[in-house]
C-alpha cells in the first residue's frame, strides 16, 4: 500500500466527479430529490377523504351531523348533493371517496328518541382507504350520537349523569411517535433508501468508467495495486456519501420535523458501516459488469427493489411470511433500517443496539472483501 | 518477475495504441495522475511535468481539456505521462498510428532522443519505413517470429536473390510474362513499375531486356535497386507461407 499513489487516484476521481455532470447530478441532486419523493409521496395518513352529502331531512339536526364532517380534519365536503343520481355520478367519477346519506325522516326519530340510521357508501377501490375512512365516519357519528345523548339527558334534568355517558374510555398513549405521523416512521426510512441507493449508483460506474474509455490499459502498466485501486477510489465516494447521509438526515430533522433522538455518534458510526457495505457492493458490480449500463443496471436491481420492498421500510417484517422473513436476514439494509429508525425515534442506546450494529458490521467485512478479491489487474 | 509485477512496472513505461489518457481530465492533471501513480517524487514532479510539456509541446495548453486535443498531442502526452518516472524500458504499442506524418516525424525524434539518453525502447508498428528508424527488428507473422536482426542485415540476409525495378510499357502484359520468365523468383507492381526478385542481378538486366522486347514489351529502364524493409517481409512471409501453410487462422 503507497499512500501516494493511493492519494493520486482519490484526487483524479474526486476531480472526474466534479467534472461530469451527471455524477454531479447523481452526488447532489438524487439524494435531495429522492427525500422529498419519499418524504411527500409516501404516507399512510389518511386525511381531508373527499366526501359527498346528501341531505334528505335538511333539518337543523342533520345540518348538525354534517357540520361534524366539515370540521373534521379526516374529511373535505366536496360536494353536495341532492338526489342519489348526482351522488352515485360523484363516486363514480372519483370526485369522492365516501358519501353520507341522511334519511327523510332523520329528525323526526331522534326526536322521538328512536334509533336513526345514517348511511355511508365507500369506494373501496382502495380498500385501506376505505377502512380508514369508514371508520372514520363511524367515529364522528358516534361522537354526534353522544353529544345527542347528552343533550337529551340534559334537557331531562339529568346532567350529573353526563359522566356516564361513556363508562369505558380508552386512554391510548402511543410511544415515540405521539401523533401516530406515518412520515416520523417513512423520513428515517428514506434515509436509509438514499443512501443504498446513491451509495451503490456511485460506485457501480468507477471501474466500468475505465474499461469503458479504456484508460483501464494505462492503468493497468502502472505498479498501482488492486487494492491502492479500490480504496483510492471508494475514499472520495466515501465521504461524499456521508456528506449525502448527514445532508438526508439533517432535512429529515428540520424540514420534516422528525425527532432525533438518538446519539449522533451512533448515527454515524451504523452509517459507516452501512456506507461500506453499499460502496462495496457498487464496486464489486462495476468489476463485474464491465460496461456502467450493465453495473448501474445490478446496482439498481441489487437495492432499490430490496430495500425497498424488504427492509421493513414500508412492510413490517414479522408480518412477513417466515420465507421473506429469512430472505430480509441476508439483507444489510434491515438491521441499518433498525438501527435508524431507533436512533431517530427512540433514543436507544449503543448497547441496545449491538446486534444489529454486528449484523451491519459483519456485512460491511464481508462486502468489502468481496470487493478486494473481485478486481484483478488483467486484461483479459 | 512474476512474483513482483509492481516492481516491473515500475520500471517500464507503457503507451498503448488506443488513446488511454483520461479525456476528461485536464494535461496537467493527467500528468499529475501518472507522475501519482509512478511515486515521481513531489520535489521532483514539477520538473519532470515541465520537461513532458516542454517535449510534447504543450508548454502553454496545459490546462487545456485532454478530450479536446488534436491526435498528435494527445500521443505526444501519452509518452509524455509513460516516462514521467523515467523507465529504463518503455514499451510502445504502435505509437504512430492515426497521427499525421509531420506528427509522427517528430514522435519518432523523440524516440531517437530517449533511445540516445539509454532508454530501451520496444516499437510495435505496422509501418515498414517506421521500422527502418530501428536498430534491431523482429519480424512477426501470424504469431510468429519469421525474422530478427539489424534492417541491414534483414536486407542482406533474409531476400533470398536481388532486387531489380522494371520500368516498361504496357505494365499489366509485362507483369503476366514475367512472371513465368527463366531466373525470375517473384514479381510486383511498385507503383508504376515492376520489382522483380533474381538470383543475381547484373546477369538477369541483360536477359530480361531481350525477353521483354521479344514480346513486344518496351523497357525503359532496369536496374538493380537497395531492397526497402517492405520487399524484405513481403519476401519473407511469402516464403513462410508457403513452408508453413496456415496454422493459426486469421
Amino acid at each position: 500500500m503507497n499512500w501516494r499513489r493511493l492519494a493520486a487516484m482519490a484526487h483524479k476521481e474526486l476531480i472526474q466527479i466534479f467534472r461530469d455532470p451527471r455524477s454531479l447530478l447523481v452526488v447532489v441532486a438524487m439524494p435531495i430529490l429522492l427525500m422529498f419523493a419519499y418524504g411527500y409521496g409516501i404516507s399512510f395518513d389518511i386525511k381531508h377523504v373527499p366526501i359527498c352529502v346528501l341531505d334528505r331531512d335538511a333539518s337543523q339536526q342533520s345540518q348538525d351531523l354534517l357540520k361534524h364532517f366539515q370540521a373534521s380534519e379526516y374529511f373535505r365536503v366536496v360536494k353536495v348533493a341532492n338526489n342519489y343520481r348526482e351522488l352515485n355520478a360523484a363516486i363514480d367519477a372519483g370526485r369522492c371517496q365516501l358519501a353520507v346519506v341522511i334519511p327523510w325522516d332523520f329528525s323526526r326519530k331522534l326526536a322521538a328518541g328512536g334509533k336513526v340510521e345514517v348511511q355511508a357508501i365507500v369506494d373501496a377501490s382502495d380498500n385501506n382507504t376505505a377502512n380508514v375512512s369508514m371508520s372514520y365516519s363511524e367515529a364522528v357519528i358516534r361522537g354526534y350520537s353522544q353529544q345527542v345523548q347528552l343533550e337529551w339527558l340534559q334537557r331531562h334534568g339529568l346532567a350529573g349523569a353526563s359522566t356516564a355517558s361513556a363508562p369505558i374510555r380508552v386512554d391510548a398513549r402511543t410511544w415515540f411517535n405521539e401523533n401516530l405521523e406515518s412520515s416520523a416512521g417513512i423520513v428515517p426510512g428514506v434515509v436509509v433508501m438514499v443512501m443504498a441507493v446513491v451509495g451503490t449508483f456511485l460506485t457501480s460506474l468507477t471501474i466500468a468508467r475505465e474499461w469503458e474509455r479504456g484508460t483501464m490499459e494505462q492503468l493497468i502498466s502502472t505498479p498501482v495495486t488492486s487494492m491502492e485501486v479500490m480504496l483510492g477510489k471508494l475514499a472520495p465516494y466515501f465521504v461524499i456519501g456521508m456528506l449525502d447521509t448527514t445532508l438526508c438526515a439533517v432535512l429529515g430533522v428540520l424540514w420534516f420535523d422528525v425527532p432525533f433522538r438518538g446519539r449522533w455518534s451512533v448515527f454515524f458510526l451504523s452509517s459507516t458501516l452501512f456506507l461500506i457495505v453499499v460502496l462495496s457492493l457498487g464496486y464489486f458490480f462495476s468489476v463485474v459488469g464491465k460496461s456502467q449500463m450493465a453495473a448501474n443496471q445490478m446496482a439498481m436491481l441489487a437495492t432499490f427493489l430490496p430495500t425497498f420492498l424488504l427492509s421493513g421500510f414500508i412492510f413490517p417484517i414479522d408480518q412477513m411470511p417466515v420465507p421473506v422473513q429469512v430472505i430480509s436476514w441476508v439483507l444489510p439494509a434491515r438491521y441499518f433500517m433498525t438501527i435508524i429508525r431507533s436512533v431517530f425515534l427512540k433514543g436507544t442506546s449503543l448497547a441496545q443496539l449491538q446486534t444489529n450494529l454486528l449484523a451491519l458490521g459483519v456485512f460491511a467485512a464481508l462486502l468489502a472483501l468481496l470487493a478486494t478479491r473481485a478486481f484483478h489487474k488483467r486484461l483479459d | 518477475m512474476a512474483r513482483e509485477p509492481e516492481k516491473v512496472r515500475q520500471q517500464i513505461g507503457y503507451m498503448s495504441q488506443k488513446f488511454s489518457l483520461y479525456n476528461d481530465l485536464r494535461v496537467i492533471e493527467n500528468l499529475r495522475f501518472f507522475g501519482g501513480m509512478y511515486k515521481v517524487s513531489s520535489s521532483a514532479l514539477p520538473e519532470r511535468i515541465r520537461w513532458a510539456l516542454d517535449m510534447a509541446g504543450l508548454t502553454d495548453r496545459e490546462s487545456a481539456i485532454t478530450g479536446t486535443l488534436a491526435t498528435g498531442w494527445k500521443q505526444r502526452l501519452a509518452l509524455g505521462c509513460a516516462v514521467l518516472h523515467r523507465p529504463p524500458i518503455l514499451f510502445l504499442d504502435e505509437p504512430t498510428s492515426g497521427v499525421d506524418p509531420i506528427s509522427r516525424r517528430q514522435f519518432w525524434e523523440l524516440i531517437h532522443r530517449m533511445a540516445g539518453e539509454g532508454v530501451t525502447v520496444f516499437v510495435t508498428t505496422h509501418y515498414m519505413d517506421e521500422a527502418e528508424y530501428c536498430n534491431r527488428l523482429v519480424l512477426i507473422y501470424r504469431g510468429q517470429i519469421v525474422a530478427s536482426g539489424s534492417p541491414t542485415e534483414l536486407k542482406q540476409r533474409a531476400m533470398k536473390g536481388e532486387l531489380l525495378l522494371v520500368e516498361c510499357e504496357p505494365l499489366g502484359p509485362a507483369l503476366e510474362t514475367l512472371k513465368s520468365a527463366p531466373g525470375v523468383m517473384d514479381a510486383a507492381v511498385f507503383g508504376d513499375a515492376l520489382h522483380l526478385v533474381v538470383p543475381e542481378a547484373s546477369e538477369a538486366v541483360h536477359t530480361l531486356n531481350s525477353y521483354l522486347s521479344e514480346r513486344g514489351i518496351r523497357v525503359k529502364k532496369i536496374e538493380t535497386i537497395r531492397p526497402s524493409l517492405e520487399d524484405v517481409f513481403v519476401s519473407l512471409t511469402t516464403t513462410h507461407a508457403q513452408s508453413a501453410p496456415d496454422r493459426r487462422p486469421q
